[in-house]
C-alpha cells in the first residue's frame, strides 16, 4: 500500500471533476492510498504571486504546514494539478534557498499557529508517483482492456516538467513519463512534438487571441498526427483545450473535434472501469468516439502482430538517442518488451 | 536688431529620463530565491522561447536591459510581465540560470503598487482572484468570471454562453462559493504576511 | 663565523642566528598585514629564540631584496633564514638561491606564506596581523630544527614519450626527434592525426586540413627517431622525472605489421559494414576490418573485434583468404611493452560536446540537424558523400542553412566556459555553405569572438559574402509549422536582440557548433600520470599565465586542447613549447631533486606494513628477513603519506621531522614566547 497526502486543488471539485472521479476510481486497483489534507486552501495559482511575495508564499505554505503535520515525515505530498504542484514545490524550494523568505513565511504562519520547516516534505506530481512509485508493472497487471489502436497524443503542459527543481523528470522539453504510461496501457502513442508547449494558461482571461492561437496550435498538431484524443495531466490545460475549443474554432473558422481527457480516465478505461465512474460525459468536446473505438477493438486473445523488419535506412545514418540516466532507461526498457 | 525671441529660446537637449540605478538590485531583492538577475548576458534565449513574445511591448531580455539601465517608469509601464504565462521555458533554457519567471511576478507586484500599468485587464484579474481567495480561502470561478468579463470583455459574454451553460449543466462550475473551515487562521496568516511585506 | 662552513651545521642550543624577512609584496601583504609591526614584534619577542634581525621590505623577491638577505648572512653570520612572503611554490627557489649565493645551505632557508594564507584570505586586519605573527613564530621554531641538505641529482633519460597523436603531439614529436633524440608516440586510435584529420578546411586561411597535416604525419611515420605505437594505450607510469618506467598496451590489430603492405584488399572484401562513429562522426560506414582514412599513418588496417563476423559466429574470414601476404592473424594478442623515458608530454586532445543533451535543438530527433564534426565530414572530399553537402536523405541540397554558435558552451546548464573556436568555425561553415551550395546562410550568435591574427578579417570576408547574422541565442529548433510557408522546414525560433523581436526562420539544415569538452577519461588519465585536472577535466598547468605547458609534476608536460580549448596555431605553439622544455631537460643531462625524503627509523619499525601499500611512487619495500620496511631514497618524492600513516611514528621525513612539526605547532600557538632564552 502506498500512502500519500493529497492536495486536490480548487479545480478538482469543479472544472476538473473528471480528474477527481477517475483518480478515485483507479486508486484502489493500483494500491494508491490518498489521504486528503484537512481544510486545505487555494494555492493562489499564478495570480497571488503577482500581488505580493510574502503573502503569496504564506498562502501556499499554510498547506505545506498542514501537510507536514499530517505526514510526520512518513508520507509524500501529491498534487494532481500542475499549477498547485509547481506552487507547492516552488515554495518549499525557495524557502530553503533563501532563508530570509523562509523566516518571514514562518513568522506569518506563526500568526495562525502553524509552522513549516522547508525540506520536510517531498512534493510530487501525481504522474510522477504513478510512474515511478507505483510502477509500470503494477499498471500493466491491472490492464484488462488494452487501448489497442487508440491513437493518443500525450500532452504534459509546461508546469510539470519545468522548472523541476528536484530533477524528477527525464527531460525539460521532451519527457517520456506520460508516453511510457500510455504505452503500458496498450495505446498507440504519438510522438507529439508540442508535448510541453504552453496551453495559454490564464491568457484566456487576459489576452484571448494569444490563448486561442496557442490552443489552436496544440490541437492542430495533434490532429495532423491523426490523434484520436489528447491526454493531459493538468486541469487548466484540459479546461483550455476542451472548454475553449469551441471559441477557438469560432475564432479561426476551424472545425476541430479533439476530445481532451485526463490520463487517469484512460487508465480507468484500460482497467475495465465503467466510463460513467471515470467522469466521461463531463467534457465539453465529446469523447464518445474514444469509447466507441475501444468498444470494437480486437479481443485480447488475438496474437500480437509480428515485429516489422527494420526498413533499410535511406540516406545518411542518424545519431542514436541519448540515454537520460538509469532511472529513465529502466522505464523505457519496462515498456519495450 | 537681433531677434531676442530666438536667443531667448533655451537649447533643450533631448529630455533625459532620470535613471534609477538601484532598480536592478531592488527587483532582485524582492524576488523569491536567488534571482541572479545581474548575471544576464543579454543572449535573447528568453525572448526566443516566450510563447507570448509577439504581444509583449518588450521582450523579456529587453525588459532586463531596461531594468539594468534603471528605466523604472518605462519598465513598469511595459506590458511584458503581464503577458507572461509562467511556462518556464525561459528559466530552464537561460544559460545564466536567471529566475526569469519569478522576476516577472516581482514586476507585477511592483507595478500594482506603483499603479503604473497601462492595461488593467491582467492586474484586475489577479486582484479579483485574490479577493475571492481572501474571502473564501478557495477560488470561486463563476464569481471571478462574471466580475472580470463584465468589466473587461462584455462582448465576449455572448460567445461564451454555450461554454458557460455547458460548464454549469455538467456541474463543472458551482454557483455557490466553497469556504474553508479555518478562515480565521488563514486571515491571521495573511494579515501578518502583509505586515511583514510592508516593512521590506 | 668567518668560516662559511660553520653555519651549515645542525644547531638548536644557542648558536642560532635567525634572520626574519617580511615582504610587503607591494600592497598584497602590506595592505592587510601591518608588516612593520610584525617585523618589530619578531625582533623583540622572538629574540630569545634566536632571531637576531627582522626586516620588512617592499619586494623581497627583487634583486635588492635578495641582496638584503645575502648581506646579512655575510655580515651578521646568519645561519638560518625565514622569509615571510608569498607561497613557496612561487619563490622558494629564489630565496634559497640567494642564501646559496651567500654561502648558506639553501635548505636552511624556510618560507612562511603570509600572502596566500593570510593577506589574500582575510579581511580583518587586526586578526591577519596576529595570524602573520603566529605563523612567523612557527616558522622560526621549525627552522631551528632544520639541517643542511644536499640536493640529489638524477640523470635524465634522453628518450621522451608523447601521449596523443594529434597536431600538438605531432609537432612536439617532430621537434624532439629532429633534434636527434628518440621519441615514443602513443596513440589510442589506429592512426595518428587526431581531430584535425577529420576537418575539411581550417580557418582563417581555408587550408585543406589534410594537406597541411599529412606531410607532418608522414614525417612522424617515417622518422628514424620516432617509435610510433598506434592502437595502444598507456597502462601504468612509474618513477619520476628523468626516469619514468612506462607500461604500454599495444592492442592487437589482428594484423601482422611486418607482413602487411597496406594494399587494402581485406577492407574491400570484408562483408560486414558498420557505422563509423569515430572518424566519420557517425555519418558514414566502414568495414569490420578497416583503416580509418586513406592517409592513415601507419597504413595498417585494424580489426574491429566486436563487429567482426568471425568473432561472433566463427565464419567468414574473407580477409584472411584474400590477403596476398598472409598478414591476418586472428589469434594475435595484445602486447605489453615496457620502456624508460625521461620526460612525458600529454597531448590527448578533446571530445566534442554531445549535442543530444540540448533537447530543444532537436539533434538526433530531427534528421536535418547536424553537428560541426558531421559537417566537416560532409564537406570533406574524402567523406561519406564525397564532399557533397546534402541533407540526411543523402541527396537533397539545402537552400537555407542556419548555423548556431555556442551549443553547450557559455551555458550553466552544460559547460560554463567559452570553447574558443566555435565562432571562427561557424564563420568557416558560413563561407563553405555559400561556396558549395549557394544557400542562404544565417549565423546565430551571442557575441562574435574572432581574436587572433586574420580572424576578424575573415569575419569581414564572410560579411561581404552576404551571410545573414542574427544576434540571439537560438531558443529552439522545431519542425512544427505554424503557417504553410513553414511546412517541411526546420524552424529556428530566436529573438533577434538587435531588433528586439522574436523571429521564426525556416531553414533546411541546421548546423550546431558544439563546444569542446575534455576527454571523458581525463580524470583517470590525470591520476595515471600523477597530474591534476580542473573540475571541468582540463589538465592543470603549472601557472595559467606564465607556464602553460608544464604541470606541477616535474617531467610531465601538457600541450594542445588537453590543457583547454584552443585553435590549431596555439596547439602547435604549445606542442613546440613542450618540446623545447623537454629538450632543455635532456640537454642538462641531470636534474636536481628536492632532498625532502622519508626514511624509516628501523628500531621503531614493527613490520606492520601499513605504509607499504600507500606509496604512490612505489618507493617502499619490505625486508622479510628483518621484518622492517625500507624506503628507497631515489624513488621517494617526500609526499609524507607514509610518515603520517605510520602508527609507531617510525618514519620521519627530512625537512619534515616530527621534532620540526611539533616545534612549528608550538610556535604557532605562541608557546615559545615567555620561555627561557635560548642562550648557550
Amino acid at each position: 500500500m502506498n500512502d500519500y497526502l493529497l492536495y486536490p486543488g480548487c479545480s478538482m471539485e469543479t472544472s476538473a471533476r473528471a480528474y477527481y472521479d477517475s483518480l478515485k476510481a483507479i486508486s484502489k486497483p493500483i494500491g494508491l492510498n490518498l489521504n486528503e489534507i484537512e481544510d486545505w486552501n487555494c494555492c493562489g495559482a499564478t495570480e497571488y504571486l503577482g500581488i505580493s511575495l510574502t503573502p503569496a508564499y504564506a498562502l501556499i505554505a499554510r498547506n505545506l504546514a498542514l501537510a507536514a503535520n499530517a505526514s510526520n515525515g512518513k508520507q509524500d505530498l501529491v498534487a494532481p494539478c500542475s499549477a498547485c504542484y509547481l506552487n507547492l514545490a516552488k515554495a518549499d524550494h525557495y524557502m530553503r534557498e533563501q532563508p530570509k523568505l523562509g523566516k518571514m513565511v514562518n513568522e506569518a504562519l506563526a500568526a495562525g499557529g502553524l509552522s513549516y520547516k522547508p525540506g520536510s516534505l517531498e512534493v510530487r506530481h501525481l504522474l510522477d508517483v504513478i510512474v515511478y512509485d507505483i510502477g509500470l508493472e503494477t499498471i500493466e497487471k491491472n490492464v484488462v482492456r488494452p487501448l489497442t489502436g487508440l491513437r493518443v497524443a500525450p500532452y504534459l503542459g509546461c508546469m510539470v516538467p519545468r522548472p523541476d527543481y528536484e530533477n524528477r523528470w527525464s527531460d525539460h522539453e521532451y519527457p517520456i513519463e506520460l508516453d511510457v504510461l500510455l504505452k503500458a496501457l496498450g495505446a498507440d502513442v504519438i510522438d507529439y512534438p508540442l508535448k510541453t508547449e504552453c496551453c495559454g494558461g490564464h491568457m484566456t482571461q487576459i489576452g484571448p487571441e494569444t490563448a486561442f492561437e496557442l490552443i489552436r496550435r496544440l490541437i492542430a498538431t495533434a490532429d495532423e498526427h491523426e490523434a484520436d484524443t489528447m491526454v493531459t495531466v493538468c486541469p487548466m490545460c484540459q479546461l483550455n483545450l476542451d472548454a475553449y475549443q469551441g471559441e477557438t474554432n469560432h475564432f479561426f473558422g476551424t472545425n476541430y473535434h479533439m476530445p481532451i481527457l485526463f490520463f487517469t480516465q484512460l487508465m480507468g478505461l484500460a482497467f475495465g472501469i465503467e466510463p460513467k465512474d471515470l467522469g466521461f460525459g463531463l467534457e465539453l468536446v465529446s469523447a464518445r468516439n474514444v469509447l466507441d473505438s475501444l468498444g470494437v477493438k480486437a479481443p485480447p486473445e488475438t496474437p500480437p502482430a509480428p515485429p516489422k523488419r527494420p526498413r533499410k535506412q535511406e540516406g545518411l545514418p542518424r545519431p542514436k538517442p541519448l540515454s537520460k540516466g538509469p532511472k529513465v532507461d529502466e522505464l523505457e526498457k519496462e515498456v519495450a518488451q | 536688431m537681433t531677434d531676442v525671441s530666438l536667443r531667448a529660446v533655451p537649447l533643450v537637449p533631448n529630455p533625459v529620463q532620470i535613471e534609477d540605478l538601484t532598480l536592478l538590485e531592488e527587483v532582485a531583492s524582492r524576488t523569491a530565491g536567488v534571482s541572479r538577475l545581474e548575471m544576464c548576458i543579454q543572449c535573447g534565449t528568453c525572448g526566443g522561447s516566450c510563447p507570448s513574445a509577439a504581444i509583449m511591448d518588450h521582450t523579456p531580455r529587453m525588459l532586463f536591459a531596461m531594468l539594468r539601465a534603471g528605466m523604472r517608469e518605462e519598465a513598469l509601464k511595459s506590458n511584458t510581465y503581464w503577458m507572461c504565462v509562467s511556462c518556464y521555458h525561459c528559466v530552464v533554457r537561460c544559460p545564466q540560470n536567471v529566475h526569469i519567471a519569478d522576476v516577472m511576478y516581482t514586476l507585477k507586484s511592483m507595478a500594482i503598487q506603483a499603479k503604473l500599468y497601462q492595461d488593467s485587464t491582467a492586474p484586475d484579474f489577479s486582484k479579483t482572484f485574490v479577493e475571492m481567495v481572501e474571502e473564501f480561502g478557495r477560488s470561486f470561478e463563476i464569481g471571478l468570471a462574471s466580475i472580470h468579463y463584465l468589466k473587461h470583455f462584455p462582448l465576449r459574454l455572448a460567445n461564451m454562453t454555450p461554454m458557460g451553460m455547458g460548464m454549469l449543466s455538467k456541474k463543472r462550475m458551482s454557483l455557490l462559493p466553497k469556504r474553508i473551515k479555518n478562515m480565521d487562521q488563514l486571515n491571521a496568516i495573511l494579515k501578518r504576511a502583509k505586515e511583514l511585506e510592508a516593512v521590506q | 663565523m668567518t668560516e662559511k662552513n660553520d653555519v651549515n651545521t645542525t644547531l638548536t642550543g644557542g648558536q642560532e642566528k635567525i634572520g626574519v624577512y617580511i615582504c610587503h609584496c607591494g600592497t598584497n601583504i602590506a595592505g592587510v598585514v601591518d608588516v612593520a609591526q610584525v617585523a618589530a614584534w619578531a625582533a623583540d619577542k622572538l629574540k630569545h629564540r634566536g632571531v637576531v634581525i627582522a626586516r620588512d621590505y617592499k619586494f623581497m623577491c627583487s634583486s635588492l631584496g635578495q641582496e638584503l638577505i645575502e648581506k646579512d648572512i655575510k655580515e651578521l653570520g646568519l645561519n638560518r633564514v625565514i622569509v615571510a612572503a608569498c607561497s613557496p611554490h612561487l619563490h622558494e627557489k629564489t630565496f634559497r638561491t640567494a642564501c646559496s649565493n651567500a654561502g648558506l645551505n639553501p635548505y636552511l632557508c624556510e618560507m612562511v606564506s603570509i600572502r596566500e594564507q593570510v593577506s589574500w584570505v582575510h579581511t580583518d586586519k587586526v586578526a591577519a596581523t596576529a595570524k602573520a605573527k603566529a605563523m612567523i613564530s612557527g616558522g622560526v621554531e621549525r627552522v631551528r630544527h632544520q639541517v643542511p641538505l644536499e640536493a640529489m641529482t638524477v640523470p635524465i633519460h634522453p628518450d621522451t614519450m608523447i601521449v596523443g597523436g594529434g597536431i600538438a603531439g605531432i609537432q612536439s614529436a617532430l621537434e624532439i626527434a629532429d633534434a636527434g633524440h628518440h621519441v615514443y608516440m602513443i596513440e589510442r586510435e589506429p592512426s595518428i592525426g587526431g581531430h584535425m584529420a577529420q576537418f575539411d578546411k581550417t580557418f582563417p586561411t581555408l587550408d585543406c586540413a589534410a594537406c597541411i597535416l599529412t606531410p607532418k604525419m608522414v614525417s612522424v611515420g617515417t622518422h628514424p627517431h620516432i617509435t610510433l605505437l598506434t592502437f595502444s594505450e598507456v597502462e601504468k607510469v612509474e618513477g619520476y622525472v628523468g626516469s619514468f618506467t612506462v607500461t604500454v598496451r599495444k592492442k592487437a590489430r589482428k594484423i601482422k605489421e611486418d607482413l602487411c603492405t597496406g594494399c587494402g584488399i581485406c577492407q574491400e572484401k570484408c562483408p560486414k559494414k558498420v557505422i563509423d562513429d569515430v572518424y566519420e562522426a557517425g555519418l558514414g560506414y566502414r568495414k569490420a576490418v578497416y583503416t580509418p582514412f586513406p592517409q592513415a599513418v601507419p597504413n595498417f588496417p585494424v580489426m574491429d573485434v566486436e563487429n567482426c563476423t568471425y568473432y561472433e559466429k566463427g565464419t567468414c574470414k574473407a580477409c584472411e583468404k584474400f590477403c596476398p601476404t598472409e598478414a591476418i592473424d586472428f589469434n594475435q594478442q595484445d602486447e605489453i611493452l615496457t620502456f624508460q623515458v625521461g620526460n612525458i608530454v600529454l597531448a590527448t586532445g578533446y571530445d566534442l560536446f554531445d549535442a543530444r543533451r540540448v533537447t530543444n535543438y532537436g539533434y538526433a530527433r530531427l534528421p536535418n540537424v547536424f553537428t560541426s564534426l558531421e559537417i566537416e565530414r560532409l564537406s570533406n572530399a574524402a567523406g561519406p558523400t564525397n564532399g557533397e553537402i546534402v541533407l540526411r536523405d543523402g541527396k537533397t541540397q539545402p537552400k537555407a542553412v542556419g548555423i548556431i554558435h555556442c551549443v553547450g558552451s557559455r551555458d550553466r546548464n552544460f559547460n560554463n566556459y567559452c570553447s574558443v573556436i566555435c565562432c571562427m568555425q561557424s564563420l568557416k561553415f558560413a563561407h563553405l555553405m555559400h561556396e558549395r551550395t549557394g544557400a542562404t546562410v544565417y549565423n546565430f550568435y551571442i557575441d562574435m569572438r574572432t581574436p587572433y591574427k586574420d580572424y576578424d578579417e575573415f569575419y569581414q570576408r564572410v560579411l561581404e559574402e552576404g551571410t545573414l547574422f542574427v544576434r540571439g541565442k537560438v531558443a529552439e529548433v522545431t519542425d512544427v509549422p505554424r503557417i504553410p510557408a513553414e511546412k517541411g522546414k526546420l524552424i529556428i525560433q530566436v529573438e533577434d536582440t538587435l531588433i528586439g523581436k522574436q523571429r521564426r526562420i525556416p531553414v533546411d539544415m541546421v548546423i550546431l557548433s558544439s563546444g569542446l569538452e575534455p576527454r571523458k577519461d581525463s580524470y583517470e588519465t590525470a591520476k595515471k600520470f600523477g597530474i591534476s585536472c580542473s573540475a571541468n577535466g582540463w589538465f592543470t598547468e603549472k601557472h595559467p599565465k606564465l607556464d602553460p605547458v608544464a604541470t606541477m609534476t616535474e617531467g610531465i608536460y601538457i600541450a594542445g586542447c588537453a590543457q583547454g580549448p584552443k585553435d590549431i596555431p596555439t596547439s602547435v605553439a604549445q606542442g613546440a613549447a613542450a618540446a623545447a622544455r623537454v629538450l632543455g631537460k635532456i640537454e642538462q643531462k641531470e636534474v636536481a631533486l628536492e632532498p625532502v625524503r622519508a626514511s624509516v627509523i628501523e628500531e621503531r619499525c614493527s613490520g606492520c606494513r601499513i605504509c607499504n601499500g600507500l606509496c604512490p611512487f612505489n618507493a617502499i619495500s619490505f625486508h622479510e628477513d628483518r621484518m622492517v620496511t625500507e624506503i628507497n631514497p631515489a624513488l621517494c618524492q617526500g609526499c609524507g603519506t607514509c610518515v603520517a600513516a605510520c602508527p609507531a611514528g617510525a618514519i620521519t621525513g627530512t625537512g619534515f621531522t616530527n621534532d620540526q612539526i611539533m616545534a612549528q605547532i608550538e610556535g604557532l600557538l605562541l608557546l615559545n614566547i615567555g620561555q627561557e632564552p635560548v642562550a648557550a
